[in-house]
């Protein structure tokens, strides 16, 4: 292979919503901590965008262990959404953020509309925030637990309180665990939603058979990694061709060449998750290596590759 | 605390038993920066599957810039790294996580189980260099079978250490659990290290809490990204809430946390 290009001469700048991003490579919520995790590994200045651990108003402790599970190219996690709750983020975790240049999504969650609510507009008056990420994969707590981001109805709702309390770019982060991803993307669409992301995890399970138990202490888990790459793809694709706003591709992404596919399909930028873990430096190889490939194709900008897809 | 990425090449493959494998790295500033206690994040390979990294106690340094893990095979992961021959290359990430108290107040005894033993030994020697080098210390080492047990009981001796083991079989020292040895030896020490089993940590933290001594232990949970990410390794803390074993630990002090797992 040559040696990687690092002449940053190549434009490599795309828009979302009112967001501008320096390249379109991101990191996943919850694979990345708060960003300070991967400081001595990788250089945060050369990140699209980080996104932060998914946050709530009150702090969450999360679920009993075993929490994470290996599988075939991929894990299993059972998180429960542990996190230090809004306050303690911005007064302990965003600061440290905010030397670097690279844009902050803060990425919320909740169990009611209320708490998106209250969430957005608390966030709105936090300087150093470029915008909030709705992980919409969290149980409904009013509605007997079922995800606000299986229901159209239940996801607008929540994207609708979320834009009313916020001047800030709302991604909407969608779940593939339903079975018309393009309904759900169109009606957060129709609620006000600047982009959607996805995938977030795909739900899975994985059994002990020396103990007849469930591995995970929480027996389901969301699957992420290599494994999802294919549905992820699919289902980027479909959504990008089902809405206006832009798409931001997620799900099993390590390499340039899984970026190059998302871009292809339509997605406007990527988050790197599960990559993050075994291979802390995929996101700086990949900007390395989306530049070069530009470069190469004398292409104008990244942006030729979006939606390039020959069918 | 700054933890490196690191290509390390192997220079020394052991077999200390068919099972047990003790690897010798090329890590210099992995190395340099290492305290006993600690632990890396070992590649198994390029592919993706096995995915993840798995995390090793750092066992040994030297002042080559190498350094030692000493595992056993129980699954995929370890089962690749056993086949790899010296000059194969195996991504690292450390030093991890937060390591031994090294002030133990006074006497202290270590006592390992299995692949427990690993991180005492990097203990053992970082002693050798403080104040707290006088001989004939006791380290209490347990294993199933003697195989497993003899070279690391010598190793230890070198360094000036008073061995006792024990075996499930009794092929070597006194047949039964490593935690037995325990009782005679609590009136003269200060403080204990530990690291083992479970049900083998717990015993020994619950005969510290009786007889009112120190006892650091060292924890292994299943982990991600040992970068304190991905909030995946996490262990029930005395008063409520969870211990992230990769970044409050592994080691901890016994009672921060509970043992009713
Ligand atoms: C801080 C720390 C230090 C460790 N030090 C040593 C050491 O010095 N020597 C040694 O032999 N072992 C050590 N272990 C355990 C070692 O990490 C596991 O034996 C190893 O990960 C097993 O991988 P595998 O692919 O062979 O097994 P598989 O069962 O195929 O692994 C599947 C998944 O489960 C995880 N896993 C399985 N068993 C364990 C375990 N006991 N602890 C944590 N994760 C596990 C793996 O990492 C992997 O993600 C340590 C664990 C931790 C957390
Ligand atoms: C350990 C872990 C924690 C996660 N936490 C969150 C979270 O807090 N909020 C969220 O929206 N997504 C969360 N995700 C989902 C990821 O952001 C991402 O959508 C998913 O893992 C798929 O991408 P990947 O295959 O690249 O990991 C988490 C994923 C993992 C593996
Ligand atoms: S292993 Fe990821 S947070 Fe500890």
């Amino acid at each position: 292979m040559d040696p990687i290009n690092t002449n940053h001469s190549v434009d490599m700048r795309v828009t979302i919503g009112d967001l501008q991003l320096g390249n379109p490579v991101m990191t996943a919520s919850g694979t990345f901590g708060y960003g300070r995790e991967f400081a001595s590994l990788v250089d945060l200045n050369r990140l699209g965008a980080i996104i932060v651990k998914g946050i709530s108003q009150e702090p969450r402790p999360g679920n009993p262990p075993p929490r994470i599970i290996e599988t075939a190219c991929g894990m299993l996690n059972a998180i429960g959404l542990e996190n230090v709750g809004v306050e303690r983020f911005i007064t302990d975790k965003l600061p440290y953020l905010q030397q670097f240049d690279t844009p902050v999504i803060v990425n919320v969650l909740g169990e009611s509309i209320d708490d998106y609510a209250n969430l957005a507009a608390r966030l709105e008056r936090v300087e150093g925030i470029a915008a909030v990420e709705v992980n919409i994969s969290c149980p409904n707590v009013r509605k007997g637990g079922v995800a606000f981001g299986t229901d159209a109805t239940m996801a607008a709702a929540v994207t609708s309180a979320v834009r009313q309390q916020t001047r800030l770019p709302v991604i909407v982060k969608l779940s593939p665990n339903v079975t018309d991803v393009c309904a759900i993307a169109r009606a957060v669409e129709d609620a006000g939603a600047d982009a959607v992301s996805l995938i977030n995890t795909l739900l899975g399970m994985s059994i002990d058979i020396k103990t007849r138990k469930p591995r995970l202490a929480n027996v389901v888990g969301g699957l992420s990694g290599p494994a999802i790459k294919p549905v992820a793809l699919r289902m980027v694709w479909q959504t990008a061709k089902a809405v206006a706003i832009p798409v931001i591709g997620i799900g099993g992404i390590g390499t340039t060449e899984d970026a190059l596919e998302f871009l292809m399909a339509g997605a406007t930028a990527v988050q790197v998750g599960t990559a993050n873990f075994y291979h802390p430096t995929s996101v700086m190889d990949i900007v390395d290596g989306l530049e070069q490939y530009v470069h190469e194709q004398g292409m104008a900008s990244v942006r030729a590759v979006i939606n390039s897809l020959q069918v | 605390m700054t933890e490196f990425q690191e290509k390390s090449t192997i220079t020394l493959r052991e077999t200390l038993t068919p099972e047990v494998i003790r690897l010798t790295l090329k890590a210099p500033k992995i190395a340099a920066a290492a305290k006993p206690g600690q632990f890396v994040m070992a590649r198994t390979g390029e592919g993706l599957d096995p995915l993840l990294r798995r995390p090793f106690s750092i066992h040994r340094v030297h002042s080559d810039g190498t350094l030692a893990i000493l595992f056993k095979i129980i699954g995929k992961g370890t089962r690749l790294m056993a086949e790899m021959n010296p000059g194969t290359a195996l991504s690292l990430i450390g030093p991890l996580g937060k390591g031994f108290n090294l002030d133990p107040q006074g006497p202290f005894c270590m006592i390992g189980g299995g692949m427990g033993i690993a991180p005492l030994y990097f203990l053992a020697q970082t002693f050798r260099q403080s104040e707290y080098r006088e001989n004939n210390q006791p380290v209490l080492l347990g294993s199933q079978t003697q195989a497993e047990l003899l070279l690391l009981a010598e190793e230890f001796s070198e360094l000036g250490y008073s061995v006792l083991t024990a075996t499930d079989d009794g092929t070597l020292g006194h047949q039964g659990f490593v935690t037995e040895l325990l009782d005679e030896i609590l009136r003269k020490i200060k403080q204990v290290y530990v690291c083992g089993p479970i049900p083998m940590m717990r015993t020994v933290a619950l005969k510290c809490r009786d007889a009112g001594i120190a006892c650091q232990v060292s924890l292994e949970t299943h982990m991600a990204c040992g970068l304190g990410a991905c909030l995946g390794c996490t262990f029930p803390a005395t008063g409520g809430g969870y211990k992230h074993v990769c970044k409050d630990g592994p080691v901890l002090s016994a009672d921060e946390v509970i043992w009713t797992l």
